[in-house]
This record gives structure tokens, C-alpha cells and sequence, in this order.
């Protein structure tokens, strides 16, 4: 079996285990919501723009985006499904492949919750004439944090403490792209919008791009018996 | 790992130690700005500098684990990774210390070396923490590498995303003069300490990997003496 037909066939079976329970997408969902209300709290504003603005979208979905990492290979571990997958003809990595494939496409998913509730609850000016450059950098970040957050979860199956291990690893690797997102979305988030500097998409797109080659070296090893 | 070279090696770093902080105290120029606590930059960058070299050193012996899958090379990047974090917090004491006399502050966001080593260091403090929560040594081992090999390539991405980030509020003392370059003696006397605490960072990590590899040995001759300690306890040390 090919790698890119294994990584099909996992993703889809992952997506339709989460169709049908729709247990993490919500619970995601509810934590991104109610990390914004502390925040909301916390910083003492009823809108926030500029530098508090970014801060206040990013960390509700690096938040949420720690509770996706920590599920990403629970139900492989729980009913053995590593074994019987190392068992197939199929390459190892395709596994971990499909695994940050899969956690994008949740965190892409979470936005369609985030970015609403952001620009309702928290932001205080409009952000429809900024969407599409807030967009494309939660794009590049929710790629960058997929691919992080694989290769942390990969390197935690068959830790007896993953829920500790997980967040103290995926927080430090995260920070860079964080950096970047912040830089990136903060003159955008000010009243009277600047144009968005393209060398932090740029630094964002290149870190999940070495992310992903040291992963596809490095990976397959993480899935073995 | 023998004894043999390691009493050479020594007195090559007690030399060399000797040699490069003589410099530094009595014949490198006092700074104009910062006068006498300008010393500690021959101790806190070469620190630095060999820390990260550790780290990526880890990274390659990790790498050079998944290849090969030889337990010599998973203990190597163990001792490179553990050495280079009592080097790392070496530099974020003395760093402290520098910011301390410098700015009359313990931290500052605006430093950027600072700011990235501690990214760098909270990254590596979940090292021995991933190693710990893993029972089984092969998986333990393999997990650790891939590890070793990310947090490698991570950390020159980190230096150069909050470099760029950072405003340079604070005089950089490697372009202390109007040039951007540093006098003769200055450069001469930081060469020779940076060489010296490299040496110093080799001559440990080969103490280390003596007391590893011994260790390993006095274990299985008291398995095979049938002692009490039969069963492999827990630990983020490599099982050789």
C-alpha cells in the first residue's frame, strides 16, 4: 500500500470516527471559547486591538490545539490499533502523516468557531476588511502546530504520563511559530489596519516546512514496535 | 569508553582554562562602558555558544541512533544533550549576573540571546521528563532521538525568529566599537576561552560516558553474580 493511499485511508477513518462521536472538535471548541472569556477578565477590556488582540487569539488556540495533540493517538493506544496497523504492509510513517493531516484539518475546523467568536467577543474594531490576511496566517500557524503537535504525540505513545508530557513539549517547540503569528497579527489587529509584513507568513512557512522534513526523517521510527 | 587520553585531555583544559581566563583578567582591555564586568562575557557566550553546539551535537548522535540503532550512539546524545543543559543553566546564571551589573536588572525581554536560550532550555528541561515516562529502553531510546533531532533543528529557527523579533534596545557587546568589529585582544582572548570551554565541554562529556559505560558494566556483573539488582529500575539514563 502506498504511503499517500494510507495516509487517505487513516485520515478518513479518523475523520469518521470524529463524525460520529464529535467529541474533540466541541471540546476544543468550548475550551478556545472559554480560555477568550478568562482573557476577556484577565486583561480588563472590553475589546481589545493590536498586540492584545493577537495574544488573545492566539492563546486560546494553542490552548485548544493541546487538547487535539493529546487525543491525536488515543484511540490507536487504547484498542491496539498501532499493533494491528505495524502488522499491515503499510510504510510506518504514513500513520504519523495522517495524524497531522488529520489535527490540521480539526484546528482549520476550529477556526470556523474562533475567528466569529473573536471578532464578536474580544475585537474592537471590524475585522471582515482584515479576514483574509488573519486567514492565511492562522492557515500557516494551525500547519505549523499540526505538524508539531504529531511529532510530539508520536514521541509520547506509550508514555505512562502523555497528558503531562505532551503540553511541556508541543509549548516550547511552539513558541518561534508563535512569535511569528503574534508579529504577523498584530499590526493588522490595530485600528487602521497596516498592510501584513510577509516575512512572518514567510518565517511561519518555513518553520513547519523544516518541521515537516525533519518529520518525514524521522518519524517513521516513532511508529515501530 | 577507556581512562586512556582522559588525564591528557585534562590537564590539556585545566591548561587552557588557565591560559584563557590569565588573558582575560590581566591582559584584555577593560571595556570603556562597562569597565571590570565586562570580564564575564569570556565566560557567559562561549557558554552559550558551546551549549547549542552540545544540543545539536545531541541531535546528530540521535540521528545517528535511528540509523543505526546502536545503544552507544543513543548514550552519546544523552551525554551531549545532559552536559549542554548544565552548561545552558550556566549561561542563564551568568547571564543574569551580566544583566544584573550591565542594565541593574536580573532579565531582559529585549536581550535576545537570553530571551532564546531560555526558549531553548525549557525545550530541553522536558528531555530527561520524556525519557523518565517511558518504560520500555527501545522505545525510550528511539522517542529520546527523535527528540534530540527536532529540538536540534529547532534551535537555530528559535534564535533567528526572536532575533528578528526583538528591537535591539541594549548595546551588543561583541560590536562594541564604532566598526562593528572587536579589538585585537578582545577577539584573541575570546577565541582562546571559547576554545578553552569547548575543551572543557569534550573532557566532560567523556567523564561522563566513563561513568555511564562503567556503571553499565559493575550492573551486569552483579546480575551475574545473581545480586538484588535483578530488576532494571526506572531511569532516563540509556539501558546500554
Amino acid at each position: 500500500m502506498s504511503g499517500l493511499r494510507t495516509v487517505w485511508t487513516v485520515l478518513r477513518k479518523d475523520l469518521l470516527l470524529e463524525r460520529r462521536s464529535f467529541e474533540l472538535l466541541p471540546a476544543m471548541a468550548l475550551l478556545a471559547l472559554g480560555t477568550m472569556i478568562v482573557l476577556r477578565f484577565a486583561l480588563d477590556q472590553d475589546a481589545v486591538v493590536g498586540d492584545l488582540a493577537a495574544g488573545a487569539l492566539l492563546v486560546p488556540l494553542l490552548f485548544a490545539a493541546l487538547l487535539g495533540v493529546s487525543r491525536l493517538f488515543a484511540g490507536e493506544e487504547r484498542d491496539g490499533g498501532i499493533e494491528q496497523f505495524l502488522l499491515s504492509p503499510a510504510p510506518p510513517g504514513a500513520l504519523l502523516g495522517a495524524k497531522v493531516v488529520g489535527l490540521a484539518l480539526v484546528l482549520l475546523a476550529l477556526e470556523v468557531v474562533l475567528v466569529p467568536a473573536f471578532a464578536l467577543l474580544l475585537f474592537g474594531e471590524p475585522l471582515f476588511p482584515v479576514l483574509r490576511e488573519v486567514l492565511l496566517v492562522l492557515f500557516l500557524l494551525d500547519l505549523t502546530l499540526a505538524t508539531i503537535g504529531g511529532l510530539v504525540a508520536g514521541m509520547a505513545i506509550g508514555a505512562r504520563s502523555r497528558e503531562l508530557i505532551v503540553p511541556i513539549l508541543v509549548v516550547p517547540l511552539a513558541i518561534p511559530a508563535l512569535i511569528a503569528a503574534q508579529a504577523a497579527l498584530a499590526p493588522v489587529l490595530e485600528p487602521g489596519a497596516e498592510a501584513l509584513a510577509w516575512r512572518w507568513p514567510g518565517v511561519l512557512a518555513i518553520y513547519a516546512v523544516v518541521l515537516a522534513l525533519v518529520g518525514s526523517v524521522v518519524g517513521e521510527y516513532l511508529v515501530e514496535d | 569508553m577507556t581512562v586512556r587520553g582522559l588525564r591528557p585531555l585534562t590537564l590539556l583544559t585545566v591548561l587552557l582554562l588557565a591560559v584563557g581566563y590569565g588573558l582575560a583578567f590581566f591582559w584584555a582591555p577593560l571595556d570603556a562602558d562597562q569597565g571590570f564586568r565586562q570580564k564575564i562575557f569570556y565566560l557567559h557566550v562561549p557558554l552559550g555558544i558551546v551549549a547549542l553546539i552540545g544540543f545539536v551535537v545531541g541531535g546528530y548522535h540521535g540521528l545517528r541512533h535511528l540509523r543505526g540503532g546502536k545503544p552507544g550512539s543513543d548514550l552519546r546524545s544523552y551525554v551531549a544533550i545532559h552536559m549542554a543543559q548544565i552548561f545552558a543553566v550556566a549561561v542563564l546564571i551568568t547571564g543574569a549576573i551580566w544583566g544584573r551589573t550591565a542594565w541593574g536588572k536580573w532579565w531582559s525581554w529585549d536581550e535576545p540571546f537570553l530571551v532564546s536560550f531560555l526558549i531553548v532550555f525549557l525545550l530541553y528541561c522536558c528531555y530527561q521528563p520524556l525519557r523518565l515516562s517511558i518504560d520500555d529502553p527501545r522505545r525510550q531510546a528511539r522517542a529520546a532521538s527523535v527528540f534530540a533531532v527536532v529540538a536540534g533543528a529547532f534551535v537555530p529557527i528559535n534564535f533567528a525568529v526572536v532575533r528578528m523579533a526583538n528591537q535591539y534596545l541594549h548595546p551588543r557587546t561583541l560590536t562594541n566599537s564604532t566598526d562593528g568589529s572587536m579589538p585585537g585582544s578582545v577577539a584573541i582572548t575570546f577565541l582562546v576561552c571559547l576554545v578553552a570551554i569547548a575543551v572543557l565541554y569534550a573532557t566532560l562529556v567523556r567523564y561522563e560516558l566513563l561513568s555511564k559505560s562503567t556503571t553499565f558494566r559493575l550492573r551486569a556483573l552483579e546480575r551475574q553474580a545473581g545480586g538484588d539488582d535483578l530488576i532494571p529500575r526506572r531511569s532516563a539514563v540509556p539501558q546500554a
